[in-house]
C-alpha cells in the first residue's frame, strides 16, 4: 500500500498542466520566467517556493513597491499596544540573498497578456513566461458616502498597514477624556471578516488603559459578522459598556462621513467624532483590473491552481482573487500561493504536480491573553475552492485555553512571516 | 546569561546536586507525572532518544550534552554558556520551559505546582547515575499508548510528497525545528510522527487545528510528511 503516484496522476490538474509543460519549455531560450506581482503574503510566499523547489531552474522577479512590508495580521495588536510597529516590518533581503529573487521595488502600472509584458512605473518592461498577481485591495470608489481616498490622513482606513496604521494610532491615543472612536465597517466580501472587530477589542483595549470613558460607536451595514459571539462576550467581559454597534437592522448601512467637521451621520443621526476609522467596501487591487482580469470587483480563479479564468498564464492569489468559500486573509493567500507555486512549476519545470489543499486559520485577540480562534480546510473542485471541515473557538472556554490559543496566534505569526520572507 | 542566578528552586527546600540524601519528592507521584513527559521523553532501562531525547542520567549533565539527539541551537547555546541540569535548573526548566530556554524543540508549557515539579524531580532522579539512588524497581518506558494498524505504521513515506505537503504546515510551524507557542515538528522519529498524526485525525489528541489538518490526510500522506521532517535540518 505504498504510495501511489497514479492517484495523482489521474486527477485533471496533475494531466493537463503536466501535458503542457513541454509546449513552454520548448518556446524561448533561457530560462522560463516567473513575474509576480505585489510582495504581500500571497505574492512573497509564491516568489520564496516557486524560487526555493525550483533550484534556479525558474528565473522569478518580485515586484513590490514598499521596501518594508508592514503585514496587517498583527497590525490590530500594535493598535492595541501589544506590538511595536516594528515588529510587524518585514524586507526582502533573504529572499534575494537566499533564494535569488529578483525584487524590483516599483508598481507594476502595465500588464500586455498578448505578448506577455509587464510595465513598471518606472518605465522597464519585463516578460514573463507566468505572471502571478497578488495585490491585494483597493477601495471601491464612492462606498462610504463623503469619504474618499483623499480623505484617508482625516479618517484612516488602516487597512493596508504601515503609516495608516501609525495615523490611526495617533489619533486614537490624542482623542480627548471620554471621547468618541467611530468606525465604518465594511460589506462582504472583504480582507480579513474577523479583522475590524479584533480592531474594535484592541482600540477598547487601549481606551481602557488611558481613556476609560471613551466610546466606540461601529456602524455596520453587516446584520452579523465572524466570531460574532465571541467577540461579543469578550466586549461585554472585558469593556462593558464601551462598545456599541450598530448593525444592519439599526441602520448601520446608512451611513456618510464628513472628514472636516468630523462627524459621521448613522441612518440620519449625527454624531461628532474623535477618531474616525473608514473601511469601505474593497475590490481587487487595481493592477487586477487593468490586466484585464477582473469580473466586477474581484478576478475569478480556477481552484486547481488558482489560474485566471481569463488566461491560462496568469494567476491570481490572495485577497484579488474570487476563488470560492476561503476568506480573505493572510493565511489564506500563504495556502493558496503553494499550490499555485507546485502548477507553476510543475507547468514549467515538468516537475511532479501534487493535489491542490488549502487551508486557513485565524486567530483574534479580544483582550490580554484572550485569543480565539477559527478555521477550515478546502479542496478544489471543478466551480470553486470548497470547504470540507472548519472549527471556531466556543464561547466560555476557560482563561488557560484563551491563552494558549494567544501563544499560538505568536507561533502561527512567527511561522507565516518566516514562510513568506526568510 | 548566568545560569548561576537560577535560584527559584531554594524557597522549595531542594537539596541540590550532591546531596541526594534528602528525597527531592514522592517518587511514585513523579512516575504518574511522568505520563505528562513520556509522549517525547523515555527513560528506564534502554531508553532511546524520541521526540525529545532520553532522560536517563540527566542530573549532572550539561544541556545540549547527550550525543546522538538534535538538540536545537537555543538549547545548545544554553549548554555553551554553562547551564547544567541540577535540581534547581531543571525546577526552573520544567515550570516553564520557555522562560529558562526559548525556542527550544521541547513544546511542554510548564508544570505550575511546585510539589508536583518536586515529585517528578525525585523520579528524574531515580535514573540519574547516583548509585546511591539508582532504583531496583522496574523501569516505567513504555511506548505512546496507540492501536494503530501495523500495516500503517509500515508504510513509506515518499519524501517528496512530503515536501509539497509539508508546506502546508509551516505556515505554523517552524522550518528550523524551534517551538514558540507552536510545536516543533522536525527530526521526530517516523513512527512517533505517524501516531501523533494518527491520534490528531482520530480525535484522540484534542487540538481543533490538527484534528482538521490531520482529519483530510490520507495514510500514505502522513507517512509522507514523517518521511520528510524526519531529516529536516535547517
Ligand atoms: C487589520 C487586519 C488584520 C488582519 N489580520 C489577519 C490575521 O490575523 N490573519 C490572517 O491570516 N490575515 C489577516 N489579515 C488579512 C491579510 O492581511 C490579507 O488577507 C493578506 O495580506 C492578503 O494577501 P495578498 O497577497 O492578497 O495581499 P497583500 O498582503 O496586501 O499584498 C499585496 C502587495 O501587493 C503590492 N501591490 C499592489 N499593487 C501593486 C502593483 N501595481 N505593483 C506592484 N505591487 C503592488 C502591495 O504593495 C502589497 O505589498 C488582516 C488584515 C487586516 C487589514
Amino acid at each position: 500500500m505504498s504510495f501511489n503516484r497514479r492517484a495523482f496522476m489521474g486527477t485533471g490538474l496533475a494531466a493537463a498542466t503536466v501535458l503542457s509543460a513541454p509546449a513552454v519549455l520548448a518556446d524561448g531560450h533561457g530560462k522560463p520566467r516567473v513575474v509576480v506581482i505585489g510582495g504581500g503574503a500571497g505574492g512573497a510566499t509564491a516568489a520564496r517556493y516557486l524560487a526555493k523547489d525550483s533550484d534556479g531552474a525558474l528565473d522569478v522577479t518580485l515586484v513590490e513597491p514598499s521596501r518594508t512590508y508592514f503585514t496587517c495580521f498583527f497590525s490590530n495588536l500594535y493598535l492595541g499596544g501589544f506590538k511595536q510597529l516594528s515588529d510587524i516590518g518585514h524586507t526582502y533581503g533573504a529572499l534575494a540573498a537566499n533564494h535569488g529573487i529578483n525584487v524590483i521595488h516599483d508598481w507594476a502600472v502595465g500588464v500586455d497578456r498578448g505578448a506577455r509584458t509587464v510595465t513598471l512605473a518606472g518605465g522597464a518592461v519585463l516578460s514573463y513566461d507566468k505572471l502571478i498577481l497578488s495585490p491585494g485591495i483597493d477601495f471601491v470608489d464612492g462606498a462610504v458616502e463623503g469619504w474618499s481616498v483623499a480623505a484617508q490622513n482625516k479618517m484612516p482606513h488602516a487597512y493596508k498597514a504601515g503609516s495608516q496604521t501609525e495615523l490611526l494610532k495617533a489619533q486614537i491615543m490624542a482623542m480627548p477624556e471620554g471621547g468618541t472612536y467611530a468606525m465604518v465597517a465594511p460589506p462582504n466580501p472583504f480582507r480579513c471578516p474577523p479583522g475590524p472587530y479584533e480592531r474594535v477589542s484592541m482600540v477598547a483595549h487601549m481606551l481602557k488603559a488611558n481613556n476609560p470613558t471613551a466610546k466606540i460607536i461601529i456602524a455596520d451595514p453587516k446584520p452579523k459578522f465572524s466570531k460574532m459571539g465571541l467577540f461579543q462576550e469578550g466586549w461585554a467581559h472585558h469593556y462593558e459598556g464601551m462598545i456599541d454597534w450598530i448593525g444592519e437592522e439599526f441602520g448601520g448601512g446608512n451611513v456618510s462621513v464628513d472628514p472636516e467637521a468630523m462627524t459621521v451621520t448613522i441612518d440620519g443621526e449625527e454624531t461628532a467624532v474623535d477618531a474616525c476609522n473608514v473601511i469601505p467596501a474593497m475590490k481587487a487591487g487595481r493592477i487586477a483590473e487593468v490586466a484585464g482580469v477582473t469580473d466586477g470587483n474581484w478576478a475569478p480563479v480556477n481552484a486547481v491552481d488558482m489560474s485566471s479564468k481569463a488566461d491560462a498564464d496568469v494567476y491570481v492569489l490572495g485577497d484579488a482573487s474570487q476563488q470560492g468559500d476561503m476568506p480573505k486573509s493572510g493565511f489564506s493567500a500563504n495556502s493558496q500561493a503553494k499550490v499555485c507555486a507546485n502548477a507553476v512549476r510543475g507547468a514549467l519545470t515538468g516537475s511532479k504536480v501534487f493535489p491542490a489543499k488549502f487551508s486557513n486559520t485565524c486567530w483574534s485577540l479580544i483582550g490580554t491573553e484572550d485569543g480565539v480562534k477559527v478555521g477550515a480546510t478546502y479542496e478544489a473542485t471543478d466551480e470553486k475552492i470548497a470547504k470540507v471541515d472548519g472549527f471556531i473557538s466556543q464561547t466560555g472556554e476557560t482563561g488557560d485555553l484563551r491563552k494558549a490559543t494567544y501563544e499560538e496566534s505568536e507561533g502561527w505569526y512567527a511561522g507565516i512571516t518566516a514562510d513568506m520572507f526568510s | 546569561m548566568r545560569w548561576g542566578l537560577v535560584l527559584l528552586a531554594v524557597c522549595l527546600g531542594f537539596a541540590g546536586p550532591g546531596a541526594a540524601t534528602e528525597p527531592l519528592g514522592d517518587t511514585e507521584a513523579g512516575a504518574k507525572l511522568f505520563s505528562k513527559c513520556k509522549g517525547c521523553h523515555k527513560i528506564g532501562e534502554g531508553a532511546e532518544d524520541k521526540i525529545g531525547p532520553h532522560l536517563n542520567g540527566i542530573f549532572g549533565r550539561a544541556a545540549a550534552a547527550h550525543e546522538g539527539y538534535a538538540y536545537s541551537k537555543s538549547m545548545k547555546r544554553a549548554g555553551a554558556d554553562g547551564l547544567i541540569w541540577t535540581a534547581e535548573t531543571l525546577d526552573a526548566y520544567i515550570e516553564k520551559p520557555r522562560a529558562l530556554v526559548s525556542k527550544t524543540r521541547m513544546s511542554f508549557p510548564g508544570m505550575k505546582d511546585p510539589q508536583d515539579r518536586a515529585d517528578l524531580l525525585a523520579y528524574l532522579r531515580a535514573y540519574s547515575d547516583n548509585p546511591a539512588d539508582v532504583p531496583e524497581a522496574e523501569p516505567t518506558a513504555t511506548g505512546t499508548d496507540h492501536d494503530l494498524d501495523p500495516a500503517i505504521l509500515a508504510l513509506k513515506g515518499d519524501k517528496e510528497y512530503g515536501e509539497y505537503l509539508s508546506s502546508e504546515c509551516l505556515t505554523c510551524h517552524r522550518a528550523d525545528g524551534s517551538a514558540e507557542g507552536i510545536p516543533a515538528i522536525t527530526r521526530w522519529p517516523e513512527e512517533d510522527f505517524v501516531i501523533a498524526m494518527h491520534a490528531y485525525k482520530q480525535k484522540l489528541r484534542p487540538h481543533p487545528v490538527m484534528q482538521m489538518m490531520a482529519g483530510r490526510l490520507s495514510n500514505d500522506e502522513i507517512a509522507a510528511l514523517a518521511a520528510y521532517f524526519k531529516d529536516l535540518e535547517k
